[in-house]
Formats: C-alpha cells, structure tokens, sequence
C-alpha cells in the first residue's frame, strides 16, 4: 500500500523484531516468574478511619513464617507507622501499605520495593533481603510540605 | 508565485525560496500566542533556577516562598503553559502558510476565543499558585485540595485549547471542501492529527476537573474518587507528551527539509506516523501507574505493550528525517559514507538547535523505554531519573526545537532580520543548552537510579549515608540548572531584538516548508479518512480500559476528604 525502500525495511524489520523479542522477555518474567510490579485489588473502609480496622489498626512487623514476615505500613503526613523495622538477613518480608490521608509514596532505595500508597487502596509487594545493612525508605509521591521529611528505615542484620 | 494554486501535487508543498507574508490578521494571532509563550517561560525558568538552588543547599528560601510552590508553578508555566501557547501559535501559522496562504475568518474567530480563554486561566492558576493556596503540583493530585480557582483556570486552559482545535479544523475543513480529491499539504495534515489526539486525550482530564475536583473543591460533595481521577489523569497525561513531541515532529519533516536544501522524503509515511501517534498515544497511562494498587498487573501489562507500539512510528521518523538529510548532503557533494554530514548547514541555528534536539531525543528516547519497560519501572519510578527523563525530551529535544521555530518565525512576523550576530547568540545558545542538561538533566538520571526521589525539598534523611551521598551528586545538577538559566537569558534577549529592535528588512523572509520528493507517490486515500482512525482510537480505549475502569467502581473504596497538607 505505501512504498518503503529496501532499506527502510530492514531498518524497520530489525527494530521490529527487537521488540516483539523485548515485549516476549518481559511477558515471560511476568507470567513465569511472577516478576509484576506492586499492586492489590484489595480496598480500606474510610481512608481516615483506616485506622480502627484490621490490619492497619495493628500496624508492624508479623513474622509468618521461617524468615518470613508481613510488613503492614501506614503512611500519613508526614510519617509511617512504624517508621522502623528490623529484620534478619535473608528474610522475606510482604509490604501491605495504605495511607491515611493523601496519596504517598514508599520507596527502598536499592531494592525494587517502589510502591504508591492510595488512600482507599491496600498496596502489596514482596521483597527479600539478602544484605545485611540500614535500608533508608521515602516518601517519593509529593504530598506536601513535610513530603521531605517522611522517612524510615529498615534494618536488616547479621545472622548470627 | 500565488500560494492558492500550487498544492495539489506533492502535497501542497511549494519549491523555492519564497518570501511570505502573513495576513495582518493572522500574525496577530500568531504573535499573541508566542509572546504569552516567551512570558511563561521567563516566569517558569526563574522558578526552575531557584528550586535546583533550593534542593541543592546553595540557598534558603525566604518565609513566604517554599520549593513546593516554586515546582508548580515551574511545571504549571513550562509544562503546560509554554506549551499549549507555543504550539498553537506554531500550528495556526503554519495552516496558514500551507492553506492558501491564510486562515479563514472561522478559524480566526475560533483562535482567538481559545486564546483569550486559555490567557485567562492562566492567570488564574498562576495568582492562587502565587498566594501559596495551590501548592499541588502540575499533576494536582487528589485529594491534596487547591483552591478551586486553580481547577477553573485548568479547566478554561484545556477547554479554550479545544477552540484553537476547531480553528485548525475549520481551516482545513474550508480547505478541503474544494479539493476533495487532493491529500492535503503535509503541514496541515499533521497539524490536524495532532489536535486530534489532543482534543481525544484532554477530554478525560477535563472530566476530572470539571465533575469530579470542580465539585468537589466548592465543597458540593464531600469526597472525590482517587483511584478513578488518577486513571482519568493519566488517560490524559501521556498523550500530553506526544502533543508536545509532534509539532516538533512537524518541523523536523515538514520545515527542516526546505532549510538543509533537500525534501521530504516521503509523502506517506510522515503521514502513517502522525496515525499511529493518534492510536497509541491514549490507551497507555497505566504505564504511569504501574506500582500502584486498585489496577491488576494485566491490564498494566497490556498498555505497557500498546505503550511500546511507540517505537514504530519513531523508527520510521528517524528513517525518514536521516534519509532526507542524506539525500540533501548528497547532492550538495558530499562524499563517502558520511560526507554528507558535513554538508549540513551547521551554521544555522534553525538547523543546529533542531539537530541538537534531535541527537539528545536518542538518549532520552532510550530512557523512555526504560521507564514503560513494566519491571524495570520499579527501579526508576518516582526518582529523579524521570524528572532527567523529561527535561532530555521535552525540556530540551521539544525546546530547543521550539527555539529553532521562532528564529525564523518570529521574523516572517515581525519583518525583522534573523542577523549572523544573532544566529551566532542562538549556536552559542544550543550548545550551553546541551552542555548545561548534560550535567542537570544527566546526573539527575544517575541519581535516581540511587535512589534520589524527584520533587523533594533539600533532606538528609536522618543523615542517612545514602541520601548525603545524593547531595553531592546535587551540586552539579545545581550548576547545570544555573548554566540552563543564563542560555533561557539568551534566548530572551535574542526573542526581544527579533520582536523590537533587530534591523528591519526588505530581504526575502523565508517561511520554510520542504517540497515533497518528486518520487514519493501520493498517499493513500485511507490516510485522510479521519473518522476510521478516529474509530480504532476509540476501539483500543475501550480494549484497554473498559475492564480496568469497570472494576475501579466495582471495588470502589470510600472517597477521601479533603487535605491541604502544605
């Protein structure tokens, strides 16, 4: 239908293909792996209420099994609760984060734990920490004047 | 030679070096919106100074100003403002020029009525940002709650933008309804699929601002959906930088042609391109919303793969635009493999600051995928690397396009001369734009790949190590900011002597449109049939978003109250 000279497609040929390939590997680590980014379908009561059911009415660190623990965070301006938790090396933990007012951000630098915290919605993410050290975590979804001043950490020690 | 006649093969284009003149009436309108443009940028970059200046420790704000306040009305004045004014001034004049030659009084009346709406929104944003009661960014996320004078100025900037959309229309409408048999110039066409993937685009957050944050911040109801203005927001959001790429794109296929002494390569694809923008600009934002809940991962993934459909139509651009350089280079006696390169015009900035837009698009594009890529997002998202992502693409491949534009349009205006010590001012320009984004825009992508979140005041973070670790990546992306302030100076002060004081003159002023090369075939009738593209557009929309959008009201949390956190 339209006219494209000889090389115009192989250029568009190979550029393509390299994509189909891309999109194919990405698809894989989703479907097989089970590598997808944080989300949840699974919704609060009252975002300002949040904080008189479960699990954010208890908010903290559960172990669920060996080297295995939830992580339920509430974030607010301009905080989180809890805004420390300490973990052995080598665990697992599932973050399940909401926030209680505006939208906020939760976010652990050198790890692929970069979720949003919608009010109205449960953000759930599963990370393992290998490396023993002090993980710094931030808010990185604007939320006012504080928003640079919400942070925590994780702690993530040695095994004996 | 008359503009009314020629047209019809290949396009509409016209040969030659051609002197042009605008109707007095449609340089009016024209002007107003470039100069509106010139005055958001000003006010945008000063702001932008200031806050890299802020968050780098170089300054203290003063009591009544906060970082905050200074990135929206930087985003507000550049991102939105800038923009909407510029193209729009670029699309009406270059419909006139292809378009016998001027506007039709509709589409002037149209132009106008969308301008005046569009300037007095502005103003309204820009008084309650200014007072500090519209400390929400240029995203507004709910439910951070404005002023409601910030979501009316919104509202008549998208709304008043649709006037200047039927104006461009009913230009090429009156054009076409003689010529029903001929495709349209290329430059016109372009135009038109550009304002239809705005019009398509800004309807959805017109329909957050005005049924859900109007509403809402006048205290009608008392909770606003999150969820559901986020999706609306970024249905919206990502074709808004693809209305920002494209009028670039116009002048890299259309005008730069005429400029490097060669043609439009083809008359076809340029045109297939402008509809695969119009298909796979919308049903993509999830790709913005990829680490939040209340979306499951399907859907994301499967806009992630219509996202990347984008890659098609800019193969096809760099084809074609390289293609067209080399055929020019060629037959000005370049060369061997690459000595066509040289045969560019290099000491003109209507092509240097394009041609440096376009290398740094290669990068930025790149970084692009990187962020739609579903996994690797986790890695960037929400850091600074985005923020560097969007000053490589639209802060600098778009801008410096758009200063290339007024080098030569403002003259064809103004009847002034574009003079060599102008030309020179503007090279000079261009390249401590790349030097100055190299280190700003650059290491903002090394910093947030360490962590470094975007849109932060100054923070230690507690003295964490990491986080000092960032303020030094700070102070070059500070001195870059500063580099970038003194080229927007330059590029005032070249824009002033193009308004008010550069010699006048009787020498031909160029309004450049590349002819179309002569074994180009006509483009295919389907091309033009706007309503079938229109229609797939719609169909995608609704593949992609139908389910996702029906479950956000199927397991719809309570709405939130309202907040002003700043």
């Amino acid at each position: 239908m339209i006219h494209m000279p000889k090389y115009e497609k192989i250029w568009m040929a190979v550029g393509t293909g390299s994509l189909i390939l891309f999109l194919i590997v990405l698809g894989i680590m989703a479907g097989t792996m089970g590598l997808n980014p944080p989300d949840g379908m699974e919704t609060t009561v009252e975002p300002e209420n949040v904080e008189a059911s479960a699990p954010f009415d208890q908010p903290g660190l559960k172990q669920i099994g060996p080297n295995e623990y939830e992580a339920v965070i509430l974030s607010y301006i301009f905080g989180y609760k809890p805004n420390q938790i300490t973990v052995p090396e080598g665990s697992t933990v599932h973050f399940k984060i909401t926030s209680k007012d505006v939208v906020h951000g939760f976010f652990v630098p050198g790890t692929t734990t970069n979720l949003m915290a919608v009010p109205g919605h449960v953000a759930e993410y599963t990370q393992t920490f290998d490396e023993a050290g002090e993980y710094l975590f931030v808010c990185h979804e604007y939320c006012g004047s504080g928003h640079h001043l919400m942070y925590g950490n994780i702690i993530v020690e040695e095994k004996m | 030679m008359s503009t009314t006649d020629l047209g019809v093969e290949g396009g509409g284009e016209q040969a030659a070096l051609t002197d042009f003149k605008f109707d007095r009436k449609d340089s009016r309108l024209v002007m107003a919106h470039l100069l509106f443009s010139f005055g958001a940028v000003f006010l945008g970059a000063t702001a932008g100074l200031l806050q890299v200046m802020q968050r780098s420790g170089w300054i203290t704000l003063p009591p009544w100003l906060n970082y905050y306040q200074l990135l929206t009305a930087h985003g507000v004045l550049l991102a939105l403002v800038f923009t909407t004014f510029f193209i729009i001034g670029y699309l009406f004049s270059g419909v006139a020029r292809t378009l016998d030659g001027k506007l039709s009084p509709a589409a002037r009346v149209l132009g106008w009525i969308g301008f005046y709406m569009m300037a007095v929104g502005t103003v309204m944003a820009v008084i309650v940002i200014l007072t500090n009661d519209a400390s929400v960014l240029y995203t507004f996320y709910a439910p951070m709650q404005a002023s409601p004078w910030f979501y009316i100025g919104a509202a008549l900037l998208i709304v008043g933008s649709w006037f200047s959309a039927f104006g461009i229309f009913a230009a090429y409408i009156n054009w076409r309804r003689t010529r029903k048999k001929h495709s349209s110039p290329l430059f016109a066409y372009m135009a038109v699929a550009t304002m239809i993937l705005w019009l398509h685009a800004s309807l959805a957050v017109a329909v957050e601002v005005v049924f859900q944050l109007i509403p809402w911040s006048l205290g009608l109801v008392a909770r606003v959906d999150v969820g559901l203005s986020r999706a609306l927001f970024w249905y919206f959001g990502h074709a808004l930088v693809y209305f920002w790429l494209l009028p670039a794109y116009i002048y890299w296929y259309v005008n730069i042609p005429q400029i490097v002494g060669g043609k439009i390569f083809s008359n076809s694809l340029p045109r297939l391109t402008f509809i695969l923008f119009i298909l796979f600009s919308v049903p993509v934002g999830f790709h913005h919303q990829l680490n939040e809940p209340g979306i499951e991962s399907f859907w994301k993934f499967l806009q992630v793969v219509l996202t990347m459909m984008v890659v098609i139509p800019s193969l096809l651009t760099a084809f074609s635009l390289l293609a067209t350089f080399e055929l020019a280079g060629r037959s000005r006696g370049g060369k061997g493999l690459f000595g066509w390169i040289k045969k560019m015009p290099w000491k003109d900035a209507r092509f240097f600051s394009a041609a440096m837009a376009m290398l740094i698009f290669i990068p930025a594009g790149a970084g692009g995928i990187i962020n739609a890529s579903y996994q690797m997002n986790q890695v960037v998202h929400n850091t600074w690397w985005v923020t560097g992502h969007f000053h490589l693409t639209l802060a600098s491949t778009v801008l410096l396009t758009f200063f290339a534009i007024s080098y030569w349009l403002i003259p064809v205006l103004t009847r002034r001369e574009f003079t060599k010590h102008l030309n020179k001012l503007a090279i000079v320009q261009a390249i401590l734009w790349a030097i100055g984004m190299f280190l700003m825009g650059g290491i903002m992508h090394i910093v947030g790949l360490q962590g470094a979140p975007r849109r932060s005041s100054y923070a230690t973070y507690g003295d964490h190590e990491l986080a000092l670790t960032w303020i030094s990546y700070n102070q070059v992306i500070a001195a870059g900011g500063v580099l970038l302030f003194i080229a927007i100076l330059l590029v005032l002060y070249i824009w002033v002597n193009l308004l008010y004081f550069a010699p006048r003159t009787e020498k031909t002023i160029e309004y450049p449109v590349g002819v179309v090369n002569e074994q180009a075939e006509h483009p295919p009738k389907i091309l033009e049939r706007w309503s079938v593209w229109i229609g797939v557009s719609i169909a995608l929309v609704l593949i992609a978003y139908t389910i996702p959008i029906y479950q956000m009201f199927m397991h719809n949390p309570p709405g939130s109250l309202t907040y002003r956190s700043w």
